[in-house]
């Protein structure tokens, strides 16, 4: 469990983080999210002690990073920034790390072995590509089988293949009873993986929220049917809770009904449909609404930008 | 709704089994971080790099090498003009003097050393992993220290017996001849690797304290070798008084088989030396222990 109160970071009369509280708890994948410079990786820095905070605190399962006699065995975490010596082999690097630990070799290569990382655990790390170095990174945050894991940005520099990897390994260990923390400047990617969300933008807090409420807040995305029978299909698919609209003649968008209820009273009453699709919500554009007053480095046609995107 | 539908319902109440790790719980509660074990990361650090093995033979090899030359290539008539400059030539040679020709050089290499094994953390990130797993910070750089400091002076040490032992057959006839034997031959090459060990661990505390392996090595250079020279723009009577505790000069009273008169005592100059080492140390355990990595 990570625990922050009132986090502040200034740098000079920058302030980085703003009074930033947030529980990153186990069981679960918090998705930490926020536009770039939105203070992110200054908060994972200080979460494991790297950086001080100027004000607030941050404690890791109750006590502060650096007052536990086994860290590596509380958090792992891999930072956005490169954080290995380059003329190092990779299982090199992990033995350094796990000296300091008194982790035996066998547990070295299992992490390696579980990042994908065998057959080129003794090339330098040099010569890794990003992917090969996420992965790397990804194992030493496991090295010392943590109860949480912090992971900032991981996927960056991934293939779809290494992508895919990287959500299936974080939602196991959160089901295995781990607090599994990722940051991300991507909400969709966050929303595939995450139950809750910390949304932060010029360090303050913007949201704090599990991913179902965000996609409900965010607007709910109904769905769409498209039928010729749409004004009868209309008053056999109302109800309380259901609002319908209609957008052309033959269409119609229905909240608070799934497309399995749709579905199922459309073929009771014999009502054709040729069309019945659930409407994603644009996260991204939800998202990007909640964080448009902070985001830091703003393009200048940058509305029109979004509501495209 | 594709973002969601993928997603399992999370479980908040499930029991936290950390069997299902790939490691079992009996390695959990045997974990713990200890002066012993950051010194045997620093250790393994050490000598996985392969600047580590290159600067070291560097050291070694100018060591050897020159003092073994500087030997051969004696003659009383021109005195000791035609060596390089340093604090292994001072005025009157001996044949000590002439075996440790190479220090200067192999100082510089294995202050390199130091500082690389330092400042090369910071420039290639590798002290964020460093950090995490020793959040204390300060055994980090007192392993290394411990770790560079006799390894250099055991490696020194050698090397300036060997460039002795070589060199030896070189002055052989000469009025300036010694062998291992004689007094004090012993005691000065031994000083020379003391010296060079101390020099290591200087680069180490230079390397943390400035964070940039540039800067480090620059102020190694500086305080080595231009420093001196620098000082003797000085008031002449200013200049005698201060110029023994430099620590170029100060370090090299400790191997100097004869004690000048304007120079330190050897015990003396190790006292001095050393305290320029431990005052560099504490300003990097200093910066190392209050700013943010």
């Amino acid at each position: 469990m990570i625990e922050a109160r009132e986090l502040t970071k200034r740098y000079g009369d920058k302030t980085v983080v703003d009074h930033l509280s947030f529980t990153v708890k186990p069981g679960e994948v918090t998705g930490f999210l926020g536009p770039n410079g939105a203070g992110k990786s200054t908060t994972m820095r200080m979460i494991i002690g790297l950086d001080s905070p100027t004000a607030g605190s941050v404690t890791v399962n109750g006590r502060s990073y650096s007052r536990h006699s086994a860290p590596l065995q509380e958090i792992g975490t891999l930072l956005e920034a490169k954080s290995v010596h380059p003329g190092r082999s990779a299982v090199n690097h992990l033995m350094a790390l796990a000296h300091t630990h008194g982790i035996p070799r066998s547990r070295v290569e299992e992490v390696i072995e579980l990042a994908g990382l065998t057959s080129v655990a003794t090339k330098r790390v040099g010569a890794f590509s990003l992917g090969m170095g996420q992965r790397l990174g990804i194992a030493s945050a496991l090295l010392g089988d943590p109860g949480i894991i912090m992971l900032d940005e991981p996927v960056n520099g991934l293939d779809p293949e290494g992508v895919l990897w990287v959500r299936n390994l974080l939602r196991r260990l959160a089901e295995e009873g781990r607090a599994v923390m990722l940051s991300s400047h991507l909400m969709s990617e966050t929303a595939l993986i995450a139950d809750h969300l910390v949304i932060i933008g010029r360090g303050r807090l913007l949201a704090d929220t599990t991913v179902e409420d965000f996609t409900q807040e965010a607007g709910g995305g109904g769905v769409k049917v498209a039928s010729t029978e749409a004004v009868r299909l209309r008053s056999l698919l109302a109800g309380p809770d259901v609002t319908i609209t209609s957008s052309s003649e033959e269409e119609l968008l229905v909240t608070g009904r799934d497309t399995r209820q749709i579905g199922a009273i459309a073929a009771q009453h014999g009502v054709a449909l040729y069309e019945l699709t659930p409407q994603s919500v644009s996260l991204e554009a939800a998202f990007m609404d909640l964080t448009r007053d902070a985001v830091e480095y703003q393009s200048a046609p940058a509305d029109t930008e979004r509501k495209a995107a | 709704m594709p973002a969601t539908a993928l997603r399992r319902k999370q479980r908040p109440d499930q029991p936290r089994t950390l069997s299902a790790a790939p490691d079992p719980q009996t390695s959990r509660a045997s974990y713990k971080v200890t002066g012993i074990r950051v010194l045997r990361s620093e250790w393994a650090k050490f000598w996985t790099l392969r600047s580590t093995w290159i600067t070291l033979a560097v050291a070694v090899v100018l060591l050897v090498l020159f003092g073994a030359i500087a030997s051969y290539t004696y003659s009383p008539d021109a005195i000791a003009s035609d060596g390089p400059p340093g604090p292994g030539s001072g005025g009157d040679s001996d044949a000590v003097s002439l075996a440790l020709t190479g220090v200067t050089f192999a100082s510089l290499a294995i202050g390199v050393l130091g500082v690389l094994l330092a400042a090369g953390e910071y420039s290639t990130g590798m002290i964020r992993s460093s950090l995490a797993a020793v959040p204390r910070r300060l055994p980090v750089l007192w392993s290394k220290a411990a770790v560079i400091g006799p390894i250099a002076l055991v490696l020194t040490t050698l090397g300036a017996l060997a460039a002795f032992q070589l060199g030896t057959p070189g002055l052989d006839g000469e009025k300036i001849s010694l062998a291992l034997s004689d007094d004090g031959v012993l005691r000065s090459l031994a000083g020379a690797g003391l010296y060079l060990g101390l020099v290591a661990i200087f680069g180490v505390a230079l390397g943390i304290l400035l964070r940039s392996s540039a800067g480090a090595i620059a102020a190694l250079v500086g305080v080595l070798l231009i420093l001196p020279g620098l000082a003797s723009l000085l008031p002449d009577s200013w200049y005698d008084t201060l110029s023994p505790y430099f620590p170029s000069n100060a370090g090299s009273a400790i191997y100097a088989l004869h004690e000048s008169s304007d120079a330190l005592s050897p015990g003396a100059g190790l006292a001095v030396f050393a305290g320029w080492v431990a005052l560099t140390l504490i300003g990097a355990a200093y910066r190392l222990r209050k700013t943010d990595a």
